[in-house]
This record gives structure tokens, C-alpha cells and sequence, in this order.
């Protein structure tokens, strides 16, 4: 099995988020890039037991610059066998995306996995844009994923509850919470992923259908109001006069 | 502009989220000087797509024919509808769990720009702007879509729901979609009538504070007097004292609530994530240096132990007053 793993770097969960250029840019300096969650976590663990299991192999596919080559390289640590990276500043989903539907058209994996989000921008897009584009079909927030020959058995989360789908190879899906075990990476893992082979694809011409015009940090929160332990009334009444709430 | 509205269901019955989402249609489309239409697809009653006009639709289009979820396909109804109504229609999407699988498709399909999540109305003065969060929360873009279709997925919980009234057109329609390729095997709900924590108001949630599953009968009582849904931090959930649909945060999902009561969760970034879009927070933890603190609108420093029975008949005395 060919398995395509779709990853993106984001700002570690604990970065103290800023911007610059009159709130129009975001301030890289200083933060810590991690493989998103989602990607490493469940996208890229599921696909080494599915070839672990089945035979195949595992790449893994990045649209950015070369600051993202660390956390290409630790994608490689976990156990992926190779990575491509597309030379191209990710702008925009669609324009991420279509750049590797370009890249993988001919390329005939069996599945492309990625995360149900980047925990940047939060849009959940690239994947199903890329299924969009290849004709593939497309199963969104997959929390589990069995593979039979070329059938996949898989539950996608639904509002209240999941759903049973199946679908034959190829396919595209976006990973959730629940689709494997987050792997930390070994020494051995480490020392073999420097010699693992990163290929650097030019990009394709594409334009961005969206851009951010300006960012803006939530208002300060007021100070909290402390309500006695022993006065849960005055909470309730709070609630139901000043918050409207209950 | 026109505004081409899709509408999910559930069992015969159009879902809350898509009230929302045609309420915010129609404003647009009101605002731009267009109608607001909707499409939608299975079994879905008659007067339900009728009232959809109460919420300011002016026609349904319904696709009986799709009984099944599929995206690739919805994507292909939603596009052909939108092409059908013209090169400058804006498309509106819950951003829900079908409006995640579909929204992308649709938006690549007619090569529109979208922005997922957005929490307001479009800024249409010298441009298309949509507001929305980002890095879990923590800042919020506004983002321009330059495209002639623009496609925005709609944050549940964002707006209120206006209802007049007003009755659709309904229309059936059934155009090409091409065969389907998913095939599913089974809708596994909780069932009950139990509340969706995705749509609730009022989320009553717990933390590893609570020590144990076995702890979790006051909490499950609060939330059931106050008529909310239960939710948890993802350790309680990783280690099996609560189900996994109930995690909340970075990882988990993101709700906004009115009301988000946290009884011994510390309140770490990557939990805040998934709840600071609530409208109210309430934290009861023993520690006053609990992060949690800072995020909150109002606290109680105490034993969850001692405080949640005192505030479970605190409400019982609320309601019974009410009365
Ligand atoms: C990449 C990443 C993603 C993550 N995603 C998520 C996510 O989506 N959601 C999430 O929740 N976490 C997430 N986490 C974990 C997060 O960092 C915290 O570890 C977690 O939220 C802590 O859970 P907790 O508050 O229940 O437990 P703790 O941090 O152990 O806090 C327990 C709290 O209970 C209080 N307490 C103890 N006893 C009592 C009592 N008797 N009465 C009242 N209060 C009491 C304590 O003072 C303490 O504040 C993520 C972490 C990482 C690194
Ligand atoms: N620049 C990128 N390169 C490769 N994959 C990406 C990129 N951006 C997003 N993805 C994939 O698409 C998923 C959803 O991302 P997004 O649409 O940005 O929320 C991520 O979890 C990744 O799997």
C-alpha cells in the first residue's frame, strides 16, 4: 500500500501569539514550530501501523518553505520512509492544496491521509480541497480507519454520535482524535530519519483564492469575580441577574 | 448578491445549525440587495423546508434522491446550484461536521474562495472580509475572499436565530451528481434525549479534579437541573473515566456556549482552546492560582467536593422559586 500523509508545521500549543507589521503578519520570532497534532498524532501514526501491517510505504508531503525541513524531520523520526516538500509559501488553502493534488496525480497512492485541522488557521480545508481536485472520495474527521485489501472500513464523526462508511482505494481522509496513539520518536529513529530522503519539488503557478487582510487579539477579559464557597446562591443570582444566563 | 444557503438534516428535521445559517443567509443577502436561497438533500418534511421561509429563505431546493452522506456529491448539488444562480453568489455553510466534509469539496469544486469558522457577518465595503478565529482562539483574522463566488462556513453559536415569518418555495430538484463511492454502513447516535454538547447552551464539564469516575453522578445531576450538556479535559478522557465525544480543547472540540461551568480543570492553553469562545465561563478549583482563573467571568475557590451539591440545590431553590 502507497500511503500519502499530509503535513503541515504549526506554532506550538503554548506560544504566546503576536503580530507585526501593523497586525497584519504573524510574529514567527522566537516560536517553537511543532508537526501539527492532528498530522503526527493520528494522520501519520495510523498510516506506519497500516504499513506495518500490510507492507507499503509511508510519505509524507509538506507545501512550505525550508523552515519546515525540522519538523519534516521529525515526521521522518516517527517512521515515515521518505518526504517531499513543495517549495511554495502556503498562502492559502486552495493554493496548498492544489499544489499537492499537482504533486501526487500521478503518483497513484492508494490513500492520501491528513489532520482534520492545522491548529493555526483552523480551517480544515486542504483535504478536502485535494480529494476536490484528484476526484477522489473524501471522508472528513475519521476517528478510526481498518483497511481490508482495497477497502477501508472507517467511523467518521457525526453530530452526536459517528458513522460507519466504507470506501475502496483510493481515497482521501482527515484524521480525528481516536485514530491511533500519539508515537514519540526514538534515538534510533532519530539518527535514521538524517539520512531518509527529502525531496525539494518546485511549485506549481497557482494563485490563492483568499488572504488575511488583518489580525486582532481578543479584548482583555475583565478580572474574574469571586463568589464565596459558601454562598453558592450568590453565584445562581449572578447568573440569572448580571450574566442573564440561567 | 444572491445567497445560496445549504441545509443539513436529521431525521426529517432540519438542524438547528442550519436556522442559523439561513438567519445569516438572509441578512446578507438583504444587506446586498439579493434573496436568499436554500438546498438541501434527502428525506426531509415538507413543512420543515416551508417554514425555512421564517428564517427569511425565499426557496428550497430539495435533492430527494441523495439519501445518503456524501460529500463528493453534495459538493457537486451545492455547485450546481450555485452556478445556476450566478457568478457573484455567496454560499453558506454550518460549520458543522457535514459542513466541514462539504464546504471544502464545494469551494474547490467552483474554485471559490472559503473561509471556514467564521463568526460574523461579511464586511462588503470596498472588498468581502470575514471574521474569524484563529490559533485556537487566541486572535481572530479577518480574511478577504477574491473570488467572484465566496463560500463562508458558519461557526455554530456565532449569531442568534431571528424567526418572522414567511413560508419557502419548496422545489424538487435532481440533478447529476454522479455515482456515489462511500457506502454507509451504519448511524451509531447516543440516542436518548440527551443534549449535543456540539449544541448546547449551557455545558456543565470536569477535570481530573473530580479524582474519578465515580464522581462524575454530581456533576451529571448539575448539568441535567440545569438542563445542559456534560463535557470533560482530555486526561479524563484519555484514561477512560469519560467517553471521548465529551473531550473539549485543541484536540478534542471546540464548543461555544453560553454558559461553560469547568469543576476542577486547571484551565492549560490547549483546554481554554476549545472553550474561550463561550459567552460566560464559571470555575470551581480549589487552587485560586488555577490558570482557569484568568479566563473566567466569575470563580469559586473550593472543593468540588463541597461546592457542587451546595450549588446543585442552589439551583433546585433558583428553579422551585421560578416557579
Ligand atoms: C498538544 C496538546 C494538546 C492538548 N489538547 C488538549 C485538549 O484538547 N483538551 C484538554 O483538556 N487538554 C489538552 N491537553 C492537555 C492540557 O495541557 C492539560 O494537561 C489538561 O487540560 C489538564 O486537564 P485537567 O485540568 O483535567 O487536569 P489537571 O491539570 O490535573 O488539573 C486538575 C485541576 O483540578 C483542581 N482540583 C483538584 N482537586 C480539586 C477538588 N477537589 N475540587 C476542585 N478542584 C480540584 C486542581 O487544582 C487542578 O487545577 C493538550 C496538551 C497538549 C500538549
Ligand atoms: N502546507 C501544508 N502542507 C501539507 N499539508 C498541509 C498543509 N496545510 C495543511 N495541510 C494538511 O491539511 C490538513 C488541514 O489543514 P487546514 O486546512 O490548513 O486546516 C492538515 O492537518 C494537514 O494534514
Amino acid at each position: 500500500m502507497k500511503i500519502l500523509v499530509l503535513i503541515s508545521k504549526a506554532p506550538d500549543t503554548t506560544t504566546k501569539i503576536s503580530f507585526t507589521d501593523g497586525d497584519t503578519k504573524f510574529n514567527d520570532q522566537g516560536v517553537q514550530f511543532v508537526v501539527n497534532p492532528y498530522d503526527e498524532w493520528y494522520a501519520l501514526v495510523r498510516a506506519l501501523e497500516l504499513k506495518e501491517a500490510n507492507g507499503g510505504s509511508v510519505t509524507i508531503l509538506t507545501v512550505g518553505d525550508a523552515t519546515n525541513d525540522p519538523v519534516i524531520r521529525k515526521a521522518l523520526a516517527i517512521g515515515a520512509d521518505g518526504a517531499v516538500r513543495i517549495d511554495a509559501q502556503p498562502d492559502d488553502a486552495y493554493q496548498v492544496a492544489y499544489q499537492i493534488a499537482e504533486y501526487a496525480k500521478d503518483q497513484n497512492y492508494d490513500l492520501i491521509l491528513g489532520g482534520k485541522e492545522t491548529i493555526d488557521y483552523n480551517g480544515g480545508q486542504v483535504p478536502g480541497m485535494v480529494a476536490s481536485l484528484l476526484n477522489l472520495p473524501f471522508v472528513s474527521n475519521a476517528s478510526k480507519l481498518d483497511m481490508s485489501g482495497n477497502t477501508a472500513t472507517m467511523e467518521r464523526d457525526i453530530q452526536g454520535g459517528v458513522e460507519l462508511v466504507e470506501v475502496d482505494t483510493p481515497f482521501v481522509l482527515s484524521a480525528a482524535k481516536g485514530m491511533a496513539e500519539q508515537r514519540i520518536p526514538n534515538m534510533r529513529g532519530i539518527m535514521a530519519a538524517r539520512s531518509k530522503p527529502l525531496q525539494v519539488v518546485p511549485a506549481a503557478a497557482v494563485d490563492g483564492l483568499t488572504s488575511v487582510s488583518s489580525y486582532e487579539l481578543p479584548p482583555a477579559k475583565a478580572e474574574v469575580r469571586i463568589v464565596d464557597a459558601d454562598n453558592p446562591e450568590e453565584l445562581i443570582d449572578l447568573l440569572h441577574n448580571e450574566a442573564k444566563m440561567i | 448578491m444572491s445567497v445560496l444557503v445549504f441545509a443539513d438534516s436529521n431525521d426529517g428535521k432540519v438542524v438547528k445549525s442550519a436556522f442559523e445559517a439561513v438567519t445569516y443567509g438572509s441578512k446578507v443577502a438583504s444587506s446586498t440587495g439579493g434573496h436568499c436561497e436554500v438546498v438541501t438533500y434527502g428525506n426531509v418534511d415538507n413543512d420543515q423546508l416551508t417554514a425555512l421561509g421564517n428564517y427569511g429563505a425565499t426557496k428550497v431546493s430539495v435533492d430527494r434522491s441523495v439519501s445518503d452522506f456524501d460529500p463528493n456529491r453534495l459538493a457537486r448539488l451545492v455547485g450546481s446550484q450555485a452556478e445556476a444562480l450566478g457568478s457573484d453568489t455567496i454560499v453558506i455553510f454550518s460549520h458543522d461536521y457535514t459542513g466541514k466534509s462539504v464546504a471544502p469539496m464545494a469551494a474547490a469544486h467552483l474554485k471559490a474562495g472559503l473561509v471556514a469558522g467564521a463568526i460574523d457577518y461579511p464586511n462588503t465595503d470596498g472588498g468581502f472580509t470575514v471574521k474569524k478565529a484563529v490559533f485556537s482562539g487566541e486572535a481572530f483574522a479577518r480574511f478577504s475572499i477574491t473570488t467572484g463566488i465566496e463560500v463562508i462556513s458558519l461557526l455554530p453559536n456565532s449569531i442568534s436565530v431571528e424567526k418572522g415569518d414567511g413560508a419557502a418555495e419548496v422545489a424538487e430538484i435532481s440533478p447529476d451528481l454522479g455515482d456515489s463511492r462511500l457506502r454507509v454502513k451504519e448511524v451509531r447516535t447516543k440516542g436518548g434525549d440527551g443534549i449535543l454538547l456540539t449544541e448546547a447552551e449551557l455545558v456543565v464539564s470536569a477535570g481530573r479534579g473530580l479524582k474519578g469516575p465515580e464522581n462524575w453522578g454530581m456533576i451529571e445531576e448539575l448539568a441535567q437541573e440545569l438542563g445542559a450538556a456534560t463535557a470533560c479535559s482530555r486526561p479524563v478522557s484519555d484514561i477512560g473515566w469519560r467517553p471521548h465525544h465529551e473531550h473539549v480543547g485543541q484536540t478534542g472540540i471546540a464548543i461555544r456556549p453560553n454558559l461553560y461551568i469547568a469543576v476542577g480543570i486547571s484551565g492549560a492553553i490547549q483546554h481554554l482552546a476549545g472553550v474561550n469562545g463561550s459567552k460566560t465561563i464559571v470555575v470551581i478549583n480549589t487552587d485560586p492560582e488555577a490558570p482557569f482563573f484568568k479566563a473566567a467571568d466569575y470563580g469559586i475557590v473550593g472543593d468540588a467536593f463541597e461546592v457542587v451539591p451546595k450549588l446543585l440545590s442552589a439551583v433546585r431553590n433558583h428553579k422551585a422559586a421560578l416557579n
